[in-house]
């Protein structure tokens, strides 16, 4: 009996830390102003929000059901799959102007995303109003 | 024999993770799903083999875990610190900052792992990558001092994913 609530307080506690953090994430994504700022506040999200939420889950289906190990599977695909959206963002807003342009690079390089044809290179009104 | 081998599993580390995926996908282990996991694991990278025919030339498996459980924690405590800057610290306070990370790892695993794990520790995004991919462009959501960020990004993660990726 004891160990059952005990369980369910470690449960409940999975569960306030990860809405925590998603309360969390959606207050930066409304709070910044800049848009790579706000790229920062899903990133969080991603980790330890959905995080704390699959562990309750895990938890539960453990002590209480017949135990599922999915949870684990969207844990993976959603710590490889995250990296790669935030990057993509974050080279939208370097295109679109959308925020402080990066520092140049020491030598004749530049940064891959702006390695275009010259015409390609400057955002066109109907790129900008979507 | 060994020429088998290699014919039959180009990728034998993506053939156990592919099995292993199918069996946690089925939610219940029967012998029957674990053979077909195997089988999935076979044929996935043997028909994908052609798209890329290089290996990674070394890689430690046991570091690479120790390497995953430090990046889980140092996530968690990451997530605490920010989490206290979006909610503390007024957006006019706020020093965002781009850094550039010269980089010493060469291959792209490595490469794409250094910034993956970047991206996942809230606080920093990486952003791009110059031409020649000597360099890495992250964006810090705030920092007092660009250069210790560097520095600590570096002795973190590139060191330790430099002794995985050999």
């Amino acid at each position: 009996m004891t160990y059952e609530i005990v369980t369910l307080y470690v449960i409940t506690f999975c569960l306030i830390v990860g809405a925590a953090f998603t309360l969390i994430g959606a207050i930066g994504l409304l709070k910044f102003n800049d848009s790579m700022t706000r790229l920062h506040a899903p990133t969080k999200v991603g980790t330890v929000g959905v995080g704390g939420l699959l562990l309750a889950s895990i938890i539960y289906n453990g002590v209480f059901g017949e135990g599922a190990m999915h949870e684990t599977l969207i844990m993976a695909f959603l710590f490889v799959t995250a990296p790669i959206s935030a990057n993509f963002i974050a080279k939208v807003n370097m295109h679109r102007r959308a925020c402080d342009q990066p520092p140049e690079l020491p030598g004749d390089e530049q940064w891959a995303t702006f390695d275009l044809v010259e015409t390609d290179n400057t955002p066109d009104a109907d790129t900008i109003s979507q | 024999m060994m020429r088998l081998y290699r014919w039959l599993f180009p990728h034998p580390l993506l053939t156990l993770i592919l099995a292993l995926v199918w069996i946690l996908l089925q939610n219940e282990f029967s012998a029957g799903m674990a053979v077909f996991g195997v089988i999935i694991g076979i044929i996935i990278p043997r028909s994908t083999a052609a798209f890329w025919p290089e290996r990674p030339a070394g890689f430690r498996l046991g570091k690479m875990i120790s390497y995953s459980l430090m990046v889980l924690w140092d996530i968690m405590v990451a997530n605490v610190q920010v989490a206290w800057i979006v909610l503390t610290v007024p957006n006019s306070k706020l020093k965002p900052a781009w850094i550039i990370i010269p980089l010493e790892l060469r291959q792209p695993e490595a490469i794409s792992l250094l910034a993956g794990t970047i991206t996942l520790t809230p606080g920093t995004v990486s952003a791009d990558l110059s031409e020649s991919g000597h360099y890495l462009l992250v964006h810090v959501l705030h920092t007092d001092d660009p250069e210790a960020e560097v520095d600590e990004i570096k002795k973190r993660y590139e060191a330790r994913l430099k002794e995985i990726f050999v």
